[in-house]
Parts: structure tokens; C-alpha cells; sequence
């Protein structure tokens, strides 16, 4: 219980997906024009990435890894199907998505309206694949490191944290963004230049989260 | 061979006039994280190249074929088979490399370089445009990568794929490597100052 919430709080502060490996950048950059739209997508991706990490956990760990399938044969003791798994993580993936993005157009016309065409590209988010595949290399790590995951219990708190770590950065940079509106930028950097740079200087700004022992 | 301008258009533009990471903000993942070192970089750009020219041949030529409401899963297992022979191959032929970049690899899948050139162009071109196009995205992804690789390796650890550059009595004046930019942070801001020198240059494509 500890470990997964030691996790959890790595994940959002010192592991975060923007600030520490930039997944899920593209949607970062072209959303985060506005705190509402933004808080929208950072719960559908937290959402989803809390729905998919878990699927593929299993998925690695009774499909794909090396002996997994054993509980269907002994015979298959020796079958390693883990070069399957990008293809695998990513079906799943689009299939989820395909979900949220039906359920969401049934309940919040207005929130489906404004997120347009980011919604289905959550299939292709970085964030959430990049999540499964760090999983999968975390989930053969020594049990005693700080980032392993050690169990389905591990997996959802690293989903939530890496979800909220992932909404907060995009909320952060709405808000900093609307502000930006009435400031003197040079021409040549308006718009996308200067959002970059804000990125990097909030980056280094989280940077100082990296001392936090847990 | 001589090229049309169209042809000449597809090819050459996205060097820098339509480049993938600096104007059309694509695939700027993994255009961050993999360039602390130039080799990384550069095997990065060059799976990406591969990886977006095959693909667009593939559903270019698949494009009348593809029910509308399924293409993109049809594009993601065309893309997935795809990386998954990439990363392979590294992995046999290049296994520093292949650890070095570790889920990097696995992420083109979901680079938005390859969903978005596929989109919007080999859904509707023909096969030999649609390889050109490709292409020429994927040099000018590779571009940038290198670019940023070359800064950061220089200034961060005073090295250009691995060898020494900055001689060692610069370090006995008082010379020190800048630990920030093998940081994330310095990544974000040197892409940052990029585009702003292109657009400095090219009026055009300055926003309001």
C-alpha cells in the first residue's frame, strides 16, 4: 500500500509524463488554449489511461511474457509472444478509446463538441501508449526499486498518478496560457514559439521535484 | 531524373517550409526525448524516415480499399507491424542503440508524424507521391532531431557522437559542461529558439 503510494506521488511530481519523457505532447500543445477544453481532455486521458494500463497489465502478464501462457499448457512454457505487444497494447488502446469517445458524445455534446478531433486521437496520444510500455519495462524491475510495479494495486495507482500528473500540466499551461493573450511577444515566437519555451521553464520549474524521497 | 514541381513540392517542402516538427507541430514526443546524444537521434530519425515513407506506400495503396469508419485502426496495425519489424531489427543489429532508446521506439506507433502524414496525404495520393511524401517528412524530422542532438551533446557533455570535441585544457581554464541541457527542460527551449530563428526568416508562417 506504501509502495503504491509512493508511486502514486512519484508519478505525478517526479515521473510526470509532460516534464519528465514530453508524452502526449502534440495534444498538449494544440489544446491547451483554454482552462475548460483543457480540463476536459486531461480527465478523458487520466480516464483512459486508468482503463487501459490495467488491460494491458493483464494482457502482458497472461499473453505476452516469456511462460505466461502456461496456465493454458504447460507446453507453452517456453513461448515468449512479447514482440506481439505493440500491436496488442495498441488495439486495446484504440478499442477503449472508440468507448470513452461514444459514451462521451451520448452524455456531454459540449465537451465532445470542443475536444473535436482530439478525442479520437487519444488512441494515438503518446501518453497512453508510452504509459503501457514503460509498464511493461517497470513491471520487470527489482520489487524493491522505487519504480516498480509490483502488482494489478501498483498499476492503477501509476494509471491515476500518471492521469493527474498528465491533467495538471495541461491545466497549468491553459491557465498560463490564457494570460499570455495580452503580452508583448515578439512576432516571430507568438504562438507556438513561446508556448515551448513555457513548457521548458515550467519543466525546470518540476525539475525540483526530483529531490522528493519517498 | 527530373522532378515536376509538384513532385519537387511533396518532396522538398517539408525541409522547411511545411516541416513536420517545427510548422505542421507533429511528433514532438519523441523528437524531445531521444536527443541528448546525436546517434540516438540520428537512428531515430532514420527508423522514422523508413518507418512513414513504408507506411504511407502501404496505405496509399490500400486507400480505395479501406472502409472510411475503420481506416484508422487499418493505419495503426499497418503502422504496428510496421515498428515492430523496426524495432527487431534493432534490436539484433544495434542493441545499445535499441536500449538507448528504449519505449522511443515503440512510441513511433503513436508518433503523430505518421498518423497525420497517412491522413492527409495517402489517403488521397497515389503510391509513388505518397513515398515522396513520406520521405521528405521524415528527413525533416530528422533535421530537427539532429539540430537539438548537436546542440546538447556539444554544450551538455562536450562530446559529438561520443568523441571529444572541446579539448580538455578548456576544461583546466575554467570551462564546464552546461549539466542543464542534458536536462528535458533545455530540449523544450532549444526547439523553442529554433522556431523562432525560422520564423524570423520565413514572415509567413508568424502568427497574428
Amino acid at each position: 500500500m506504501e509502495h503504491a503510494f509512493a508511486l502514486f506521488v512519484r508519478s505525478i511530481f517526479v515521473d510526470n509524463m509532460i516534464f519528465a519523457s514530453f508524452l502526449g505532447m502534440c495534444s498538449y500543445l494544440a489544446v491547451s488554449k483554454n482552462v475548460k477544453t483543457s480540463l476536459g481532455l486531461g480527465a478523458a486521458v487520466t480516464f483512459v489511461l486508468l482503463v487501459t494500463l490495467p488491460v494491458n497489465y493483464l494482457l502482458q502478464k497472461y499473453v505476452l511474457a516469456e511462460g505466461a501462457l502456461t496456465w493454458l499448457s504447460p507446453s507453452f512454457a517456453t513461448l515468449n509472444l512479447s514482440y506481439l505487444s505493440f500491436i496488442l497494447f495498441i488495439a486495446v488502446i484504440a478499442a477503449i478509446v472508440q468507448l470513452v469517445e461514444m459514451v462521451v458524445e451520448k452524455y456531454s455534446p459540449s465537451l465532445y463538441a470542443s475536444l473535436g478531433i482530439f478525442l479520437p486521437l487519444i488512441a494515438v496520444n503518446c501518453a497512453i501508449m508510452g504509459c503501457s510500455l514503460f509498464m511493461q519495462q517497470r513491471i520487470n524491475l527489482d520489487p524493491s526499486s522505487t519504480q516498480a510495479l509490483t502488482g494489478i494495486g501498483d498499476v492503477f495507482a501509476y494509471a491515476l498518478g500518471s492521469g493527474i500528473g498528465w491533467l495538471l500540466a495541461i491545466v497549468g499551461m491553459a491557465g498560463i496560457r490564457e494570460k499570455m493573450e495580452y503580452s508583448d511577444v515578439p512576432a516571430p515566437l507568438r504562438g507556438l514559439g513561446i508556448a515551448f519555451i513555457t513548457v521548458g521553464l515550467m519543466a525546470m520549474a518540476f525539475m525540483c521535484f526530483s529531490g522528493l524521497s519517498i | 531524373m527530373r522532378l515536376s514541381d509538384k513532385t519537387k513540392e511533396v518532396l522538398l517542402g517539408p525541409l522547411s517550409q511545411n516541416n513536420p516538427v517545427i510548422v505542421q507541430v507533429l511528433g514532438i514526443c519523441s523528437a524531445l526525448a531521444v536527443t541528448v546524444q546525436l546517434e540516438p537521434a540520428i537512428v531515430m530519425g532514420l527508423a522514422v524516415t523508413i518507418i512513414v515513407a513504408m507506411s504511407n506506400v502501404v496505405i496509399s495503396l490500400l486507400r480505395n480499399t479501406i472502409p472510411m469508419r475503420i481506416r484508422i485502426i487499418v493505419q495503426l496495425v499497418v503502422v504496428a507491424a510496421l515498428v515492430t519489424v523496426v524495432s527487431e531489427v534493432l534490436k539484433a543489429f544495434a542493441y545499445d542503440v535499441s536500449v538507448q532508446l528504449s519505449v522511443y521506439i515503440g512510441l513511433i506507433i503513436t508518433n503523430c508524424i505518421l498518423m497525420g502524414r497517412l491522413e492527409a496525404f495517402a489517403m488521397s495520393n497515389k503510391p509513388w507521391d505518397s513515398l515522396l511524401d513520406g520521405l521528405g517528412n521524415g528527413v525533416g524530422y530528422a533535421l530537427i532531431l539532429i539540430i537539438v542532438a548537436f546542440f546538447r551533446e556539444l554544450f551538455g557533455s562536450g562530446t559529438l557522437f561520443g568523441m571529444r570535441v572541446i579539448p580538455e585544457c578548456f576544461y583546466d581554464w575554467g570551462y564546464a559542461n552546461n549539466g542543464l541541457m542534458i536536462m528535458p527542460p533545455m530540449a523544450l527551449i532549444l526547439v523553442g529558439c529554433i522556431i523562432w530563428a525560422h520564423r524570423a526568416k520565413n514572415k509567413d508562417l508568424q502568427e497574428k
